[in-house]
């Protein structure tokens, strides 16, 4: 039951994912959690909404995180594709607010190609760039018993260069960092 | 080294310097003060010529002097600006020795032994020393003697020269105020009858010793000569700022560019020589028109390696207007900090801290190094200020987290819902979405900071919920018992 593995997770180094839906930031947080190096997460300022440290602390230290707060979505591709380049960096998230088109995320693949990190664009339903190595749609789920002591979702592989797509129910277990897989879900 | 009699010692007094310095900034016809608050008066600091022939004298109340000369003008002193204005004296006047210091707060002690003839003799440099000082509006009284006390004696009455060897002859006739002695010896030396240093000298020195102490004696062997008494030059603070001016005009990027690396090598090597690295750099172009251009360099830690420096100004060469052309290329470090030397290590791992610095530079060339935030605890119940947001270039990481309770991942400013009553809503809408309750977990109350007025926090007391939904979000509702609504502030991983 736990180990069934899912086919482009954990995500492939030196390619840009993209993952959308209202569990999008918990992806996030998810696919930041095994590593120990900094994680740079790029938002535009004008965003109303913002991380908690207290949030996040289930998930990895609030002390790796460093955000990058630009004023234009152009700002954000800029800084993103500098840090994938770069590479120190493991983990590079991107809150993008409008579509991206095909050059501009081919960039971001060669980018994060040339440096090793792994980048993560948090997209809006359906503005993904075709460029995207997979790209994945995460959804909170109602636990079925209560109690916090893990947090149900699931994870809709819509896209996947290398793979196949599927839909799976995961639970991400706070006490013990670890992600299990429920059952593989069959809608 | 210089025993005694060699030394030659120039003693440079301007009596009215902050209020020469501050005409010489904004002229001003007729007479003139600067003033001091001392305790609850005004009183007069420094004055021009004009006003000390109008009768008035320094540490006259303001009030008083206007009475006696209506015309006075006055402006505030500034002790700061008049430190300054004499350390760049004493700067200057290293043109004509390299031992120069200062002598209290208005005047400069230079040791020329050895440095006259270059001038054309000590007369020739005293005579220049006056000329370029009085051409720059500065009132100087000069004098030159063997010991740095008989200098200031003439300085400060009546200026001289005393030839090598003969201090006492020179200052015999001076008062024995001339010695810098305290005002209330002063005054007890002429209740003696001791009115010059002549008399002082002829005087037996071991009853002098037992009625004044030993500090008499030793100023009047430090005017003599007969005790050494040291000149201490000021230090020459490090300065990181180079220029260079180029013959002809420049334009192209790859220009600046090479005038900047040239620049940058030598400013490097000072740098490392006084084991410091920059924060901030500022290369100011100059263009024929006289204009300048500035590119500024913040970097998110100390640096002093041109190459790593170097591309990190690429962005800013490129964004300036060349005009006509550029003659002159100015590079300082604005702000440096300490930067030790440290054990050069072999593996260039991800998160090195050097890398991550040099990224974070780049970053922040582009978007400002205060967009690159970190988060740090703060010691507060309120969600929104549980923790601090603080530019990563200028801070540490910090840990010590605790949440007690679960919190949400996202928080945002409250959303309304519509609900009635003081237990979580069975079925609500937010954000057009309809969704109905599961579970709820709470409430937990939290009360306002009585003690930080946010508008946010009006509405009184909080009572938090954590509501899962049927659909499968997990919010954050609370409830205001004090003004009855419920709102959205938040959603859980």
């Amino acid at each position: 039951m736990s180990d069934t593995p899912i086919p482009g997770y954990p995500l492939r180094p030196g390619r840009v994912h993209e993952v959308c839906g209202p569990g999008a930031p918990a992806f996030a947080a998810i696919c930041a959690a095994p590593g120990t190096g900094p994680v740079l997460w790029i938002r535009e300022a004008h965003t109303r909404e913002a991380l908690t440290p207290q949030g996040l602390l289930p998930f990895l230290d609030p002390a790796r995180l460093l955000i990058a707060q630009t004023r234009t979505p152009a700002d954000s591709l800029a800084v993103a594709e500098e840090a994938l380049k770069d590479g120190t960096v493991p983990l590079v998230v991107l809150a993008v607010t409008r579509p991206l088109d095909l050059r501009e995320g081919r960039r971001l693949q060669l980018a994060a190609g040339a440096g090793g990190a792994t980048g993560l664009c948090l997209i809006p339903e359906g503005m993904g760039s075709n460029a995207a190595e997979t790209r994945w749609r995460a959804t909170p789920r109602l636990a079925p018993q209560p109690g916090p002591d893990s947090t149900p979702f699931r994870w809709e592989s819509i896209k996947n260069k290398s793979g196949t797509t599927g839909a799976w129910d995961v639970l991400w277990e706070p006490a013990t960092h670890r992600l299990r897989v429920v059952s593989p879900s069959r809608e | 080294m210089f025993c005694g009699s060699r030394r030659r010692i120039v003693c440079v007094w301007f009596p009215r310097l902050a209020s020469d310095g501050a005409l010489r900034a904004r002229p001003l016809e007729g007479p003139f003060a600067l003033t001091l608050r001392q305790g609850n008066a005004e009183r007069l600091h420094c004055l021009n010529r004009a006003a000390e022939a109008a009768g008035l004298f320094r540490g006259m109340a303001l009030a008083e002097a206007r009475v006696f000369c209506a015309a006075l003008q006055t402006r505030p002193a500034d002790l700061h600006r008049e430190a300054q204005l004499l350390a760049a004296l004493r700067r200057w006047a290293t043109r004509y020795s390299p031992w120069v210091g200062l002598e209290g707060e208005d005047g400069l002690a230079l040791d020329i032994t050895g440095a006259a003839h270059l001038f054309g003799g000590e007369a020739g440099l005293l005579a220049d020393l006056r000329a370029r000082l009085s051409r720059a509006g500065f009132t100087a009284c000069l004098g030159l003697a063997s010991s740095r006390g008989a200098a200031w004696a003439l300085a400060h009455h009546g200026e001289g020269v005393a030839p090598p060897g003969e201090d006492l002859a020179a200052i015999a006739g001076l008062p024995v105020a001339a010695l810098r002695l305290a005002p209330e010896t002063v005054t007890a030396l002429q209740r003696l009858g001791l009115r010059h240093v002549g008399d002082l000298a002829r005087t037996p020195r071991a009853p002098l010793a037992r009625r004044f102490g030993a500090a008499l004696l030793d100023r009047l062997d430090a005017a003599t000569g007969a005790a050494p008494e040291p000149l201490t030059p000021g230090a020459e603070p490090p300065r990181f700022a180079l220029r260079l001016t180029l013959p002809d005009p420049i334009g192209l990027v790859a220009d600046v560019q090479a005038g900047t690396a040239r620049l940058l090598a030598a400013l490097c090597a000072r740098l490392a020589a006084q084991q410091t690295g920059a924060r901030v750099l500022r290369l100011t172009l100059r263009r024929v028109d006289r204009d300048t251009q500035e590119v500024e360099l913040r970097l998110a830690a100390a640096l002093r390696d041109p190459a790593r420096i170097l591309p990190l100004f690429t962005r800013g060469i490129e964004a300036v207007d060349a005009g006509f052309g550029i003659d002159q290329l100015r590079l300082e470090a604005v702000q440096v900090e300490p930067l030790p030397a440290q054990q050069l290590g072999t593996t260039t791992a991800p998160g090195d801290p050097a890398r991550l610095g040099d990224l974070l530079s780049r970053i922040g060339t582009r978007i400002g190094l205060e967009n690159i935030l970190r988060l740090l605890p703060a010691d507060s119940h309120v969600p929104e200020r549980g923790f601090l947001t603080a530019p990563a270039a200028f801070s540490r990481p910090a840990s010590g987290w605790n949440a007690p309770r679960p919190r949400p991942l996202v928080l945002f400013p409250p959303e309304p819902v519509t609900a009635a009553g003081s237990t979580p809503p069975r079925t609500f809408r937010w954000r057009r979405m309809a969704l109905s309750t599961a579970r709820a977990e709470g409430p937990e109350r939290l009360a306002p900071e009585w003690w930080f007025d946010d508008p946010a926090w009006r509405s009184g007391l909080r009572d938090y919920w954590r509501i899962e939904t049927r659909q499968g979000r997990r919010l954050w509702l609370f409830h205001t018992p004090q003004a009855p609504g419920w709102w959205v502030q938040g959603e859980f991983a």
